[in-house]
């Protein structure tokens, strides 16, 4: 089974959002990091660039395969997190620790599933 | 095993030059190296065991078979090396009078007009050194073009979904925006996601025919035409010539610029890092933009010429000029009915493998194929926890090289089986055994095949550790 924790909001595309101090934190589910295998690259945009809900921000590299990430708000990102760069596998060790970047100025958000919501999505999937 | 620095003796070696005769010379201080060159020192006889043991871990298809999806891994014949060893091939200097080198000049003019022949272009060129080189030096033949018309709104190149990880890569280094559209329920292009994706910002189209799915996509003329109408170029990759060479040819599904990959459709073995070549091919438009030194036949015999507007050059001198040699070869033994010949086996044997192994394994797109296959394992991993993975590396313990696994990336646990013309059908009934015990030994036993292979000198190399901490050089104690 997988962690989906109650206080986060959630993608189709298998991202975790919250809001937090006026900030959208954006990260991969247990489901992703899960299906993806061992993380080995991870490619984030630079602070100041411009996200769009549903749209690529990000690619993840596993033993297996390149996989594109999307956003699930649109806004401008406001902090990247270096240390996933550099160290991946914290992507795979805590997915909901290992936030990917944090978004400001949000204007508008993807479809958000709630936990329950997104189980299913899963399921289906699985 | 012990790298060849590691096996190193100070001292060790083989005296087998005479002493020089014409007395020493030491170049001025500022051109000395400063550090040590670390060659390493050995006896003949341990270098001859050292790489011998290194073959012994290896799979080559002169081993056993080779079904590795999209690469052609084909037996290449013997006599395409024999001429590729010819001393008048082989003993000579990239600056050596043309006149001196006639033949190898004509080698290259007879193997452009041939191909040309072959994928319906009007110039080819032998310069690039490998396929995404190829892919590389094509996509600045479109950039070039759009820039000479000053049209420099063009950007994008489009790339379907199941394109070679190659594609988008050698348009982003060629100063391109990438553009994805998804392929049909059909596993082709989806014609309604590439209307809304040209524009006046399409600077062309990256195709592979057959895909890597293995399908031929049908509506391939109004792809070309889609891409025509909108002012984009349309470019072919020939990473699946295989399937189609003397049937049907890229110049006329409309294609403006091609590469072949030499190595994988016309006799070099590859896999092992080169030499390949990637010669690139055009339609007459686009040939004044060709990379330097290009042969042209002259009434005083075979010269080099420069493109009108050439894009300059893209490697040194003329290409892995070898790999042209055994091209050649392996065309004119073939001959037009042979090349047509292989290509139809190459595509019986791939569609007689995927009928035989729907048996048990479910196919991503059931559908006639060309020269592969791709099979999805998500219903028997989910079912057994078995992954392409554990399958690819149960094989490995019957004398089989995995096929390409987890790709296209638009298929979920994929295997993909390219058997090539190369294999009879005694070959390809015993792998079919061997894969359909291997899906029962999934059902029934499916802790050994997580474990396997059991019987291989390398069984599960740590890829992760490989790709997060690569060591890519040896370090010296001093």
């Amino acid at each position: 089974m997988f962690k989906n924790p109650e206080e986060l909001k959630y993608t189709k595309t298998h991202e975790w959002v919250k809001e937090e101090d006026g900030l959208w934190v954006v990260g991969l589910t247990d489901y992703a990091q899960d299906a993806l295998g061992d993380i080995v690259f991870v490619n984030l945009p630079e602070v100041g660039d411009e996200v769009k809900a549903g749209e690529v921000f990000s690619d993840v590299e596993s033993v297996k395969a390149v996989s594109d990430v999307y956003s699930p708000v649109s806004g401008v990102v406001a902090e990247v997190n270096e240390a996933i760069v550099d160290d991946p596998s914290l992507v795979n060790g805590d997915c909901y620790g290992a936030w990917m970047i944090k978004v400001k100025d949000v204007s508008g958000t993807d479809d958000l599933l709630d936990a329950k919501a997104y189980e299913e999505v899963c399921a289906q999937e699985a | 095993m012990k790298l060849l620095f590691e096996e190193s003796k100070k001292g060790r070696g083989n005296a087998f030059l005479p002493a020089a005769d014409t007395g020493s010379y030491v170049p001025d201080e500022k051109y000395l190296r400063k550090s040590a060159l670390h060659l390493p020192e050995m006896a003949e006889v341990d270098i001859d065991r050292h790489y011998t043991q290194l073959a012994k871990q290896t799979h080559g298809v002169n081993d056993g078979f080779y079904p590795l999806g999209s690469c052609t891994m084909k037996y290449n014949p013997r006599i395409d090396e024999e001429t590729a060893s010819l001393p008048g091939f082989t003993q000579i200097h990239p600056l050596q009078p043309l006149s001196s080198v006639q033949g190898c000049m004509e080698v290259l003019y007879r193997s452009e007009k041939l191909l040309c022949e072959i994928t319906g272009m009007d110039a080819m060129m032998f310069a690039p050194a490998a396929g995404a080189h190829g892919e590389y030096t094509g996509l600045l033949l479109i950039r070039k073009y759009h820039q000479e018309r000053k049209d420099f709104e063009r950007v994008n190149i489009i790339v379907p979904d199941s394109a070679h990880g190659t594609n988008p890569a050698s348009a982003v280094m060629a100063g391109f925006k990438v553009v994805n559209i998804p392929s049909n329920d059909k596993g082709g292009v989806d014609l309604d996601a590439l209307r809304n994706a040209v524009g006046k910002d399409t600077a062309g189209l990256m195709l592979t025919n057959p895909n890597t799915l293995g399908l031929f996509d049908p509506n391939i003329l109004e792809i070309t035409k889609i891409v025509h109408e909108a002012g984009g170029l349309c470019y072919y990759d020939g990473a699946n010539l295989n399937a189609i060479m003397g049937r049907v040819r890229p110049g006329d599904m409309g294609f403006d610029c091609v590469h072949l990959n030499l190595h994988k459709t016309f006799a070099t073995p590859h896999g092992g890092g080169g030499p390949g070549s990637g010669p690139v091919g055009c339609k007459a438009f686009l040939q004044r933009y060709l990379p330097c030194h290009k042969v042209e036949k002259k009434e005083e015999g075979y010269v080099f010429t420069d493109p009108e507007m050439s894009m300059g050059q893209v490697r040194s001198y003329y290409g892995n000029f070898l790999v042209v040699v055994k091209a050649l070869t392996y065309i004119l033994t073939l001959g037009k009915e042979g090349i047509r010949e292989a290509s139809g086996k190459a595509v019986l044997n791939a569609n007689y493998m995927m009928h035989r192994l729907k048996e048990k394994y479910e196919v991503a797109y059931d559908q006639t194929c060309m020269h592969e296959f791709v099979l999805s394992l998500e219903g028997l991993k989910k079912q057994t926890g078995v992954s392409a993975m554990d399958i690819a590396k149960g094989s490995l313990d019957f004398g089989i090289h995995p096929p390409t696994m987890y790709f296209p990336l638009i298929v979920h646990e994929a295997l993909m089986f390219e058997p090539t013309e190369t294999e009879s059908k005694e070959v390809i009934d015993e792998a079919v055994k061997i894969y359909l015990d291997l899906y029962d030994k999934a059902l029934s036993d499916p802790e050994y095949l997580h474990s396997a292979p059991h019987h291989c000198p390398i069984g599960r190399p740590d890829e992760t550790k490989a790709a997060r901490e690569p060591v890519l050089k040896y370090e010296f104690n001093d």
